[in-house]
């Protein structure tokens, strides 16, 4: 009861940008309401499989920037995705394995190596109410998570029933996915089905679209990810139909799925993440496979990346492979 | 229709390239189907204005099944009764408010017209001798909730008029990088209820005292299952109000008291356009219990 009211944990010092996340709030998107939940899933799955947490319990997401957090309990935390290295009243632990962490001490955060997004899961998962059926945090509108907002110092939150949770499990170097296995100078390749309003554009911007490096801009965050550096689109002159504005990029506004690419006045594309607004009157080129999401979410601003075409066929390997790896660290944790 | 897929886990379907009410109905009509049918691995249905899409999981539904599922409703749906059960609200509106008033100043640099107000700009370009003959038309005929989105429970609404009668106006040139929560704004030929502060592109025309998204729970009438107020298919009358009236209101809202006026109706399209006019009053009157 004491831990109760006290909380497990207290956050001295908030980082860039830190919100709890689960795997979000399907069912709402109709209303506007996102999915949010980790951008980086497979992260936070794993995290969570390192603490002994059901995969979807609720952690933290920290972004460029570690938080500091001073604990009440004794407990065990995993830190996966982004190489953001932690430390335990200022002593190094590794990442992608869980450690243990007394009442009393502080977790603490180095600076960012590589990737954007590092998941912090603590035994039991971090307890604050479920609302619309998860703890994700969606900012924008103000709904779910600590307060429907980034975290401040001075919070406190509560965490869950721990299972079986022990120090010292690891995830295998091998099944540790991020987007720096492209190396350092190589672009990322995110996997695109071409699609929703392609026929908008003619056929030799679509291959410049796929020739071109792209790179992350400044803006991006967890709504979208917009990109910079390659040419312009080249529309299909038409007359804008009733409804749908001036500019040759305006659509009658629609759905956005998740993942698409949407290029406002055909100049900066925007790939929309789990955050993403639900509609609106920009056409979109096609849509990044459900298995490459996680990897933007770990995309720093100026990485190059290149828009690579797949087919069905192609994205349903993709989820496949990414369901197998999953699978394995499961397995490797069991 | 046009369909296209959206990566692995989402179909897209344009019903038309154009705005009408018709294609509204069409994507309502096939997205609760959808519903009805409780197709196992769906995930979220969402209509649009003349569009619709359907998320689902391909691990427990195939694209291709998904995808002929849809279709079948599609051929269902040209034969079916172009009718619905919905819900008639009113809105208050305070047209030409000092806060909206006082955000468009500050991006004067971002409008056609630095000179005009968003409201004369609006009536002069749509043909209105006045401001205040904008805002009759504005408020005069009812509106579909043709979409909610883009932020939580915001309301894209169509005027139930004709084609001619349809108001239009460009959004700004750039977006504003702040919009008053609860502005009442306008683009291409769609008004939007701003339910959270934002930047935002539509031309501003007044607020309304009457919160649409409610995260924390404080009012009654928005259902604590959605915390959003309007769903795709509402229909929503404005009510012109005075600076006393939206004071006052927003004093009732806050003190828990408010509930907007609201009633149970069916909507016949066939009905609607065999006389839009009269349609439209006996609508409002429904709204006012006659």
């Amino acid at each position: 009861m004491a831990s109760d009211m006290q909380g497990a944990m207290e956050v001295v010092a908030p980082g860039l940008a830190t919100t709890v996340q689960d795997l979000g709030r399907p069912g709402y998107y109709h209303l506007g309401i996102p999915l949010s939940g980790a951008m980086d899933r497979l992260a936070l799955v794993a995290a969570n499989l390192l603490v002994g947490n059901d995969a979807g319990a609720a952690g933290l997401e920290a972004v460029f920037m570690g938080p500091e957090l001073t604990f009440h309990t004794d407990t065990v935390v995993a830190v996966c995705g982004a190489e953001l290295p932690p430390m335990v009243d200022g002593t190094p632990v590794p990442t992608w394995e869980s450690f243990a962490v007394k009442a009393g001490q502080t977790l603490s955060f180095d600076y960012l190596r590589k990737g954007a997004r590092a998941y912090i899961a603590v035994a039991g998962g971090i307890d604050v109410p479920v609302v619309l059926g998860s703890r994700s945090t969606y900012a924008l509108g103000g709904l779910g998570g600590h307060q429907g907002r980034a975290l401040i110092a001075g919070d406190r939150l509560g965490v869950g029933a721990a299972g079986a949770a022990r120090p010292g499990r690891s995830v295998p170097e091998a099944l540790r996915r991020g987007p720096w296995e492209a190396g350092a100078d190589s672009p990322v390749a995110l996997r695109m089905l071409p699609g929703l309003y392609w026929h908008r554009i003619t056929e030799a911007s679509g291959t410049r679209f796929f020739g071109d490096t792209w790179k992350v801009a400044p803006e991006a965050d967890r709504i979208g990810y917009r990109f910079r550096g390659g040419q312009p689109l080249e529309f299909v002159p038409r007359e804008q139909p009733f409804g749908a504005g001036s500019d040759p990029s305006n659509i009658v506004d629609a759905c956005y799925p998740y993942g698409s690419i949407q290029v406002p006045g055909g100049t900066e594309p925007i790939v929309l993440h789990r955050d993403a607004v639900s509609g609106g009157g920009y056409m979109m080129v096609g849509t990044v496979v459900a298995a490459d999401m996680d990897l933007i979410g770990q995309l720093q601003p100026h990485t190059p990346v290149r828009f690579v075409e797949t087919d069905m066929k192609g994205a349903l390997d993709a989820r496949h492979h990414r369901a197998a790896l999953i699978e394995q660290i499961r397995t490797q944790l069991a | 229709m046009r369909y296209s897929y959206g990566g692995d886990e989402h179909i897209f379907v344009e019903v038309d390239e154009s705005m009408s009410l018709e294609a509204f109905f069409k994507a309502l009509f096939i997205t609760n189907a959808v519903r009805d049918k409780a197709i196992d691995g769906v995930t979220e249905i969402c209509p649009a204005n003349a569009s619709f899409q359907i998320k689902f999981d391909p691990d427990r539904i195939s694209p291709e099944d998904m995808m002929a599922e849809l279709k079948a409703l599609e051929a269902a749906a040209a034969t079916a009764p172009s009718e619905i059960r919905t819900r008639i609200i009113e809105m208050p509106v305070f047209y030409q408010d000092p806060w909206t008033h006082e955000t468009l100043m500050r991006f004067r640099d971002r409008h056609q017209d630095p000179n005009a107000i968003d409201l004369e700009y609006a009536a002069r370009i749509n043909g209105k001798a006045s401001v205040q003959e904008f805002i009759d038309a504005h408020s005069g005929a009812p509106w579909f909730v043709s979409m909610v989105g883009f932020v939580a429970g915001l309301p894209f609404l169509y005027q139930m008029v004709d084609r001619p009668r349809q108001l239009e106006v460009p959004k700004y040139l750039r977006p504003r990088t702040d919009t008053p929560r609860l502005t009442v704004g306008y683009g291409g030929c769609f008004t939007a209820v701003y339910s959270v502060r934002g930047a935002g592109g539509y031309q501003m025309f007044g607020i309304t005292p009457m919160p649409i998204y409610d995260p924390r729970s404080e009012y009654d009438y928005i259902s604590d299952d959605t915390m959003c107020l309007f769903r795709p298919g509402d229909i929503v009358k404005f009510r012109a109000i005075d600076r006393a009236t939206y004071d006052a209101t927003v004093a009732e809202v806050e003190a828990g008291r408010f509930t907007p006026k609201m009633a149970e109706v069916t909507f016949s399209l066939d009905e609607f356009n065999a006389d839009i006019d009269a349609y439209n009053r006996k609508l409002e009157g429904v709204l006012h219990g006659q």
